[in-house]
């Protein structure tokens, strides 16, 4: 009872930053990493929102940024590396958690928020049976005792489609591939249904077919369990199949945003028009045609010339662009709701627009 | 996993007999015993008997034969120095060694393994520093040294401990921390590098992911994961361990294994010495037997068939 009714304070309290549909509310996140070559602004000022039970990828080349989101709104930024410095992350029924104290975090973490990670071949401790892994998050969690756990656990396994979960309760990560590893971590992600999983790129390291199963397993439990899915991916394939919205993000800010199908249909940035040109498709009947890419490198975090991010690798780049970086802000004549787009091309005013800026 | 423990110790046998043949040749280097055991002014003839009565005047590879057929037995001959047989002085002293080695690996387990955990999390910390510049002292001082020191201080000034012998706990004590200390900053290096390996692994960050307790993620989730390598060491160190032994015992007057060696190479004691040595080689075979045996223990990844 006691556990309840503080929760519903907390409710109350949140509730004021958030919409009823919001489950989580990033606004301005911005973590450093401070390394050896400087300060690495990894991400620099990120903002979305996810609402219940929608699934909303991050989507962007390696190093934009994508996971050191995920890993900042979960606190587990690396240490003593990595650090928030300014921005929130507002989860709905609890508060901003880059405000928490590190207990407080623990206690958010599994719980109300989890995370799948990308290596299932190590993401699981080698030493431990993954049943009593399993077990462990919820004991972590919840006053129920040990066989109550285990129940729980072996439930899980059934549910991510392990067979004989009975029997597998007992096995060791080595004894499973990395299909049914991953679907181990997404049993215990799922263990204490979270508000929000976060998924960093979880089938990145599995074969094709392995792939598709992981993914159609996470939509179905994201349904039956009412969670909402932050998916975090480089893989436009993986986004046509599992996003109601999406974020473009590159350099450490997110450059366009989108619903899914407005995104594939009329992508406006550069980089996402860049990005979908280069999936390599068979439309051409054939004939051997050279992939497109995107010309030049992601520039360094450490070392951010003014402008636009993208200017250097831009081919439709003017002057304006190397002057001020654009906002993200609704584009000019869009239609769609909740659109957004961070380049001068779709921005009405000049450099510096301040009715764009405060656009949302 | 029982048929692997019996070709364990099958394997044991052909390096027990170089063991034997390399003490034996090693033991008639160091100079004829009659010399040393017969007074100075004894007679050539007296000399002589000596000789023959233990075999000595035979040629090398009789002697040796005549050894290895006996060591088989378990026989080593009898004492020159005690008239007793050889194998029975030595396991008459081993249970007093084994006490001093179960104290020693206690107080280097159980100072050793939170100093290095300690160290690789405040890695770069005032903490870390210190128990690195300790464990830097601690595998820099010989024991030899540590033990005299150990006996001035706290023996002859402060009157706390005993200087030696073997009874109640406190004689214990100087003898045990004297050989614990190198051992301790060993443990304790090897652990801390293990940790910090370990600590960058994505295990751990699926354990905080889970919201486990950070105390249960390096201590339980880290640490069994740190401690397989670090177990490799100790099981290499044992032979450290029995070299200490030997000094120790002999600072410390601790009426073990270690000072039995000492007194039977100062004497010539030759079946003696052959014996302390045959019974170290075996102890140290059988510990990295079961060090083996644990890992499949600690990693469920190794399995032995």
């Amino acid at each position: 009872m006691m556990k309840a009714s503080t929760q519903h304070e907390h409710m109350s309290a949140a509730g004021r930053d958030l919409d009823e549909a919001e489950v989580l509310r990033v606004e301005n996140l911005a973590a450093h990493l401070h390394t050896g070559g400087g300060v690495v602004r990894a991400v620099d000022g990120v903002s979305f929102s996810l609402r219940k039970g929608e699934t909303l990828c991050i989507v962007g080349e390696s190093g934009c940024g994508k996971s050191m989101t995920a890993l900042a709104i979960l606190g587990l930024l690396p240490r003593p590396a990595g650090r928030i410095v300014s921005g929130r992350v507002v989860l709905a029924g609890v508060g901003d958690l880059a405000m928490l104290s590190a207990e407080a975090m623990r206690k958010v973490r599994g719980r109300s928020i989890s995370m799948v990670f990308q290596e299932p071949m190590t993401s699981l401790n080698p030493v431990f049976r993954i049943g009593w892994q399993i077990s462990e998050a919820i004991l972590m969690h919840e006053a129920i005792g040990r066989e109550a756990a285990r129940a729980r656990a072996i439930a899980m396994l059934e549910l991510v489609g392990i067979p004989s979960p009975e029997t597998r309760y007992d096995a060791y990560p080595h004894q499973l591939s990395g299909g049914m590893r991953q679907r181990v971590m997404i049993a215990i992600a799922l263990a204490c249904q979270p508000q929000v999983m976060l998924a960093d790129e979880p089938t990145t390291a599995l074969d094709v077919t392995i792939q598709a199963q992981i993914l159609r397993l996470m939509n179905r439990l994201k349904t039956e369990t009412g969670s909402s899915l932050l998916l975090i991916t480089h893989d436009l394939g993986v986004v046509a199949q599992m996003a109601t919205r999406v974020c473009v993000m590159y350099a450490g800010v997110i450059v366009e945003e989108a619903d899914v199908g407005a995104l594939f249909a009329r992508p406006l940035h550069p980089y996402t028009r860049g990005l979908l040109a280069a999936i390599p498709t068979s439309r051409s009947g054939g004939a051997r045609g050279k992939l497109s890419t995107i010309a030049g490198m992601v520039p360094n975090l450490a070392r951010l010339e003014p402008g636009c991010r993208f200017a250097a690798r831009c081919p439709d780049v003017h002057d304006r662009c190397r002057m001020a970086e654009p906002p993200l802000a609704a584009p000019e004549g869009a239609g769609e709701g909740g659109r957004g787009v961070r380049c001068w091309l779709h921005l009405s005013a000049g450099p510096v627009a301040p009715a764009l800026e405060a656009a949302p | 996993m029982a048929s692997y423990i019996l070709r364990r110790l099958l394997l044991t046998l052909p390096v027990l007999a170089g063991i034997v043949l390399i003490t034996f040749l090693l033991a008639r280097l160091s100079g004829d015993p009659t010399d040393l055991l017969l007074p100075p002014n004894a007679t050539d003839e007296a000399r002589e008997a000596f000789r023959s009565v233990n075999g000595l005047d035979r040629p090398l590879w009789e002697q040796f034969v005549t050894f290895a057929i006996k060591a088989v037995t378990g026989d080593f001959g009898t004492s020159l120095r005690f008239e007793q047989p050889a194998m029975q002085l030595v396991l008459d002293r081993l249970p007093a060694t084994a006490e001093l080695a179960a104290a020693t690996m206690v107080i280097a387990l159980s100072i050793g393994i939170p100093a290095g955990v300690i160290a690789a999390t405040q890695r770069g910390h005032m903490a870390d520093g210190l128990i690195r510049a300790i464990m830097l002292l601690g595998q820099a001082v010989p024991s030899f040294f540590l033990g005299v020191l150990g006996i001035i201080v706290f023996a002859t000034w402060l009157r706390w401990l005993p200087t030696g012998g073997r009874g109640d706990w406190s004689q214990l004590v100087l003898p045990a921390t004297t050989l614990a200390f190198n051992l301790v900053a060993l443990i304790a290096r090897v652990t801390r590098s293990c940790m910090l390996d370990v600590l960058k692994q994505d295990y751990v960050r699926t354990a905080r992911a889970k919201g486990v307790w950070e105390s249960r993620v390096i201590w339980l989730h880290a640490l069994r994961n740190a401690f397989i390598p670090v177990l490799t060491v100790i099981g290499l160190q044992v032979g450290l361990l029995l070299g200490g032994v030997v000094v120790t015992e002999t600072i410390f007057s601790w009426p073990g294994v270690g000072r039995l060696a000492i007194q039977a190479i100062y004497a010539r004691d030759f079946p003696v010495v052959q014996a302390v040595v045959f019974v170290f080689a075996v102890i140290f075979v059988l510990v990295n037997l079961v060090v083996d045996l644990l890992y499949a223990l600690l990693d469920p990844r190794i399995g032995y068939r």
